[in-house]
């Protein structure tokens, strides 16, 4: 099935080479821990830009968007469109200023000097956790993926190890690597790498795009191939039984793109570490707006393999039967069963036990999307090309975990380390620290990796945790940056009871066609939900909401800070910045106009 | 920072271009491209980011030699942050 030569190898090997290489030449360059944990807050604004959006480009993206596309077509599409373009506009414009300008070195420390010490604690903790896990979860999919494409059994076989180690060497190469250049460089090498990836993403994926439009016959040819639902964004989204996600137009536009997209681009240190390196606020607040622009349209680049993976003919055992000389030779291709069973290039998930395709409630073949994309990648990359695509693949969740790793090292210096354990230490020490919690993050990483194969569901569960977290998040920045009376109290309060009621939201919710469990439910089921998007939405929308209540009630009954300390902190206090800009269509205003304008010419050409 | 990523990047994307353009030719007209439809794939991708590189390597270079020309930045002072 995988046949890797030696070009593939080497392709790959210069990758690392050159990952490690730029790691080395970083070093010397990290003289304090501004320099390591801030990229001494002197990037461009274009490697900050690409970094911001490649932070977010990790396995998830990737390869997820390609199963969204063979599941439910364009629609996919809203993920960028209405979630991510609006709020990255949002945080580009109105909220680098207080991100950059208040100095703060991470997310919690920004809540320290806006709220308070506890508020900066819960978020430091929660974040520290979950990037952390992010990290393993990056690591473990990665690891399965290189099994599932067999990507080094060659080399397994050729060196005469057990094929049982591959899952442990994919593991620790991926996070030697990784701790290797972020130990050495910091930030700006995790921003560097990531701004590597980003190309690589291209290089790897447009060739794969070209290849599988052509051999389909051209745009046309998908559109016919495909149902004809999946190749409009928009239509039916006025009601959930008219579009294939289930989802109506309220839950799509508060939930997808106000809260979730918000609650990720507004608030993830994850990100808005990339921004917060730049080398002044001009060159922050134009950093989401230079990332939106590849954003828009990167659709095409990880979407539209999984809608061809489905397009495609599904491959069938045949034989072919020929005259040579007076002899009749049949030729048999045989086709495993579980990709007969799939449809296009997907194959169906196979009953481990019984040996046959595992069936959905209505009795069809269940398909597993996730493959949609490397099947792809191995269908039409002959050797050499396919090394890259490969590279690129595995960039992309290093690079997912790298963006973890230093941001957990980022808060656990100076939000726990530096505010609780140890304060007044030199700078030398903390950057030391910042050393060892890379290593001790990278550890943790691979703990949470090994305990999703022993615990089938972590993966799903963790990222529940991790929305019953962030879902409310959105609300308590919002009021904090533009609202002078939010309090400590308030916000605490608030974050409490939003990460408790989407936590009561899943638990008293259930889509259609599951059961109760992870899927939500535990508690009773009230409510039935057409799909698990639609229920994730209106879980985040009411914790979202249910923060903002709260924030504002308690808020009101305590007493904020005078306003002196809240100066360059909230809108209202903050003298409004000097309009610096040479020529009017560099300021990120117009930046943000035109964004806004290409995004909504994309939705009307995929109406 | 005085590490412009263009250089490696370009270098990278050069010597990647070129194994595949190279790569290419000595395969030409073979049976591996009926998968990519019987494009020699590895030769037109090649070159392509064998381009990229280049002018990565050379948008890198000019800009180095700008920086080197100009006089050398002045050590500013700590700002001072609130809190910690």
């Amino acid at each position: 099935m995988l046949n890797l030569t030696g070009v593939d190898w080497l392709i790959m090997l210069l990758y690392f080479v050159f990952v490690l290489g730029i790691g080395f030449a970083l070093k010397r360059h990290m003289k304090t821990s501004k320099d390591f944990f801030q990229a001494g807050r002197a990037l461009p604004a274009w490697i900050c830009g690409l970094a911001f959006i490649s932070a977010n480009l990790g396995a998830q993206e990737v390869i997820g968007m390609g199963a969204s596309g063979a599941k439910y077509g364009l629609e996919t599409a809203h993920f960028y469109g209405i979630g991510a373009i609006p709020a990255m506009i949002f945080v580009g414009i109105f909220m680098m200023p207080f991100y950059y300008g208040s100095k703060a070195r991470s997310v919690p420390e920004f809540l320290r000097l806006r709220f308070d010490e506890k508020t900066r604690a819960l978020n430091a903790c929660s974040f520290a956790v979950m990037t952390v896990f992010s990290s393993g979860i990056s690591m473990y999919a990665m690891a399965r993926l290189i099994q599932a494409l067999h990507v080094f059994d060659g080399l397994f076989n050729a060196m005469g190890w057990a094929p049982q180690g591959i899952f442990t060497f994919s593991i620790v190469l991926s996070a030697v690597i990784v701790l290797a250049y972020i130990f050495l460089g910091g930030l700006t090498s995790a921003i560097y790498n990531e701004v590597l990836q980003f190309f690589l993403i291209i290089a790897g994926f447009l060739p794969l795009v070209l290849l599988g439009l052509r051999n389909i016959g051209g745009w046309s040819g998908l559109k016919a191939s495909v149902p004809a639902a999946y190749m409009h964004e928009w239509h039916g989204v006025a009601h959930a039984s008219t579009n294939p996600m289930g989802i109506e137009i309220i839950g799509l536009g508060m939930g997808l793109g106000f809260v979730l997209g918000s609650g990720y681009w507004c608030t993830d240190f994850l990100v808005i570490q990339t921004a917060m390196a730049s080398h002044n606020m001009a060159a922050a607040r134009r950093v989401p707006l230079i990332a939106a622009v590849p954003k828009i349209f990167f659709p095409f680049l990880v979407i539209l393999p999984g809608l061809l993976a489905i397009g495609l003919p599904t491959p069938h055992t045949t034989t072919v039967e020929r005259n040579i000389n007076g002899m009749i030779v049949r030729d048999t291709t045989v086709v495993p069963h579980n990709v007969e069973e799939g449809r296009g290039l997907v194959p169906a998930k196979i009953n481990p036990v019984t040996g046959k395709a595992m069936l959905t409630a209505s009795g069809e073949p269940l398909l597993d999307y996730d493959m949609a994309t490397p099947n792809m990648l191995l269908h039409f990359f002959p050797t050499g090309i396919l090394g890259l695509g490969l590279t690129a693949l595995l960039a992309s969740f290093m690079s997912g975990m790298a963006g973890n790793v230093t941001a957990f090292n980022t808060v656990f210096t100076y939000d726990l380390y530096q505010s609780y354990i140890h304060k007044g230490a030199s700078d030398r020490h903390y950057l030391a620290v910042g050393r060892w919690a890379t290593v001790g993050g990278i550890l943790l990483s691979i703990g949470t990796a090994y305990a999703a194969i022993a615990f089938n569901n972590i993966m799903d569960t963790l990222q529940l945790v991790f929305s019953f977290v962030n879902a409310p998040l959105f609300a308590t920045f919002l009021l904090g940056m533009f609202w002078k009376r939010a309090t400590g109290h308030g916000a605490f309060a608030g974050l409490i009871s939003g990460t408790a009621a989407a936590m009561l939201h899943h638990g008293l919710t259930l889509p259609i066609e599951a059961r109760p469990g992870i899927h939500g439910g535990w508690l009773a089921v009230v409510h039935h939900y057409p799909s698990d998007m639609a229920q994730n939405f209106w879980g985040a929308i009411f914790a979202f909401s249910i923060n903002l209540v709260i924030t504002i009630v308690v808020s009101l009954l305590t007493k904020p800070k005078p306003e002196s300390e809240l100066v360059g902190l909230v809108h209202s206090l903050t003298p409004k910045p000097p309009k610096a800009h040479d020529v009017w269509w560099k300021s990120p205003e117009a930046l943000a106009i035109a964004v806004l304008i290409m995004a909504v010419a994309m939705n009307i050409f995929f109406y | 920072m005085s590490l412009d990523l263009r250089i490696p990047m370009g270098l990278m994307f050069t010597l990647v271009g070129a194994i595949l353009v190279a790569f290419g030719i000595s395969t030409d007209g073979s049976q591996i491209y009926a998968k990519s439809l019987g494009i020699n794939a590895n030769l037109w991708w090649g070159f392509v980011l064998l381009l990229f590189g280049l002018m990565m390597l050379l948008l890198g270079r000019r800009s180095q030699k700008r920086l080197a020309k100009l006089p050398p930045a002045p050590v500013d002072p700590s700002e001072t942050r609130r809190g910690h």
